[in-house]
């Protein structure tokens, strides 16, 4: 049988999420003074959602928002308990598709791309429309 | 003050639906462990003739002609689905009782007297389905049962709201009378039989019988459950989930297996699996029994179910006894020449892991605590299997067969969703 060493097991490596962040950068050779200064790590979940229960990611697709700082292949960060307004970002079912665009409430309802070589989505009469959440934040991966 | 019941409409299916928007208005059925038999099924499959439980190779041909989709469980999705059903739940009521995956009663005591019930329930359900596509039912009344009792009628009579509240003595008597004795909660379907065949036919024909003699006639179950139709409240909303007493692990397999050499290493890997769970629920088990059965669907060949069990003499939640005590028990039901469709393990006689007993035999300076080993055998196993017992089954050929299973749209960062 072949045998693949893994490491160590120490209460260091086991598997974490949170990044220590410290105030002062550590002295070698010196009784660490930051210690004392420890804050709680950057939880980035508690940053970017605010309603657990609500928010869903999913994954852009094209470069149809690139106005808005969404790349292609951007992770989105989608509220469902946030009411899109005039201008909002939004994720929606189109013609059971997801899509994500602008929603522009005037002068007439439409799905706005935020790059001009795409053309705005006005809905058709017989059309399926569904806005299912706002999105909050894009967290484009480089 | 009344009890509010929250059910999740055919949840699988809803759950599936929500990441699939072109299946609206199309029939979804979800299939168990292994795509063996139906264990979900949208309104529409159910207009199909698609019945709850049935054995999925005979319902197939018919029901892919007429249009309709099928999916694996993906229990990944449903799970994370339910918890955050629950967790607007708690939002909204402090006292929440999670029943089940798809199922939660809710205490509205305390409500403000003057809170319209009805509305709070077209509330919730409203939340629910706003924030996370999953549809509700909600029923509201006195009783646990009573609340079943409001959610049937929701089903029944297709109740435009999805809420139905029982409060007013009207308003229970007209449902009980509409509602047929055998989908009252608790009357399964041999007391269904007996209370037929004494001329109770409906839920108010059973309330209406007097609970001294049901209890006499049938048991103190029963009787408590004529008292709840009668809007007697007998059973509170549990806060503290009382801790498991037994868990099972079995799957029926993708091909028939009919060697011990074969069989073996998948009941190790059930094994494993249960005494994971075992652990994660702090507790140990002073049993271990497994099962194997033949294929019920196939007559022509020999039929043979098997159960046995192993006792140890002190509680243990290392797997390497239960791996040992699971081996014990398998050889003398495992016979050859018989082609096996499903095994299974299950752990019972638990006990708390911080109470120690020692058997009479045992030195008790000398106790065998393997609890740091399991624990970071656990650690390492909890994203992707790394650590393997000797008797398991490593090889990638996988004894299920899962293959309709839909993204984990919600736990995977590489199976999200993808928008244009």
């Amino acid at each position: 049988m072949k045998v693949n060493y893994i490491g160590k097991i120490s209460e260091e490596n086991l598997p974490a999420i949170f990044v220590p962040y410290f105030l002062e950068s550590v002295h070698a050779g010196f009784p660490s003074p930051a210690s004392d200064y420890m804050e709680s790590p950057i939880d980035l979940n508690k940053h970017l959602i605010k309603n657990g229960a609500a928010t869903f990611l999913v994954r852009a697709q094209g470069q149809s928002m690139l106005g808005s700082g969404i790349t292609d292949q951007a992770v989105l960060v989608v509220d469902r308990s946030i009411k899109p307004s005039h201008d909002s970002i939004v994720v929606a079912s189109l013609d059971g598709e997801f899509v994500c665009k602008r929603l522009k409430l005037r002068p007439k309802m439409c799905l706005m791309p935020d790059n001009p070589s795409y053309p705005p989505i006005f809905i058709n009469q017989g059309q399926e429309l569904e806005i299912l959440g706002t999105v909050t934040a894009a967290i484009n991966k480089f | 003050m009344p009890l509010a019941l929250v059910d999740c409409d055919s949840f699988y299916a809803s759950c599936e639906r929500i990441f699939r928007p072109d299946l609206k208005n199309k029939p979804i059925v979800v299939l168990s462990n292994n795509d063996g038999c139906v264990i979900a099924r949208s309104k529409e499959a159910k207009a199909l003739g698609v019945g709850m439980g049935v054995p999925w190779f005979k319902v197939k041909d018919h029901y892919l002609k007429n249009g309709g989709y099928v999916f694996s469980s993906n229990f990944a999705l449903y799970g994370d689905m339910s918890a955050r059903v629950m967790n607007i739940l708690e939002s909204v009521s402090p006292s929440v009782e999670v029943y089940s995956i798809d199922e939660a009663f809710l205490d509205l005591d305390t409500l403000d007297k003057n809170f319209n019930l009805y509305k709070f329930g077209c509330h919730v359900k409203g939340l629910i389905k706003q924030w996370t596509g999953v549809p509700v039912r909600v029923g509201i009344a006195p009783t646990k049962t009573l609340t079943k009792v409001a959610i049937y009628q929701v089903k029944k009579m297709n109740v435009a709201t999805r809420v139905v509240q029982l409060i007013t003595q009207q308003e229970i008597m007209k449902a009980l009378s509409l509602t047929p004795v055998g989908e009252v909660w608790g009357v399964g379907r041999r007391l269904n039989q007996h209370l037929q065949q004494m001329g109770i036919v409906s839920a108010l024909d059973l309330a209406q019988c007097d609970p001294a003699y049901i209890r006499q006639k049938f048991s103190i179950v029963l009787e408590r459950t004529v008292r709840e139709l009668r809007g007697e409240r007998c059973l509170e909303i549990e806060h503290d989930v009382a801790a498991k007493k037994q868990i099972v692990v079995s799957r029926s397999f993708g091909q028939r297996v009919d060697h011990l050499s074969v069989l073996q290493p998948i009941v190790s890997n059930f094994v494993v699996r249960a005494t994971e769970k075992l652990r994660d629920e702090k507790q140990k088990c002073s049993q271990v029994s497994v099962f194997v059965r033949t294929s019920p669907f196939n007559d022509k060949k020999p039929q043979h179910r098997g159960f046995n069990s192993f006792r140890f003499s002190n509680p243990t939640n290392d797997t390497r006894d239960i791996l040992y005590g699971a081996k014990i028990a398998l050889k003398p039901i495992f016979r050859p020449n018989y082609s096996y469709a499903k095994a299974g393990v299950l752990l019972s006689l638990f006990s708390n892991e911080g109470i120690k007993q020692y058997s009479l035999f045992q030195d008790p300076d000398e106790p065998k605590d393997n609890s740091p080993l399991m624990k970071y055998i656990d650690v390492m196993n909890a994203y992707k299997t790394q650590i393997y017992f000797a008797s398991q089954n490593t090889s990638h050929y996988s004894p299920v067969r899962q293959n309709m299973i839909s993204p984990k749209y919600t736990t995977s960062w590489h199976e999200i969703p993808l928008v244009d």
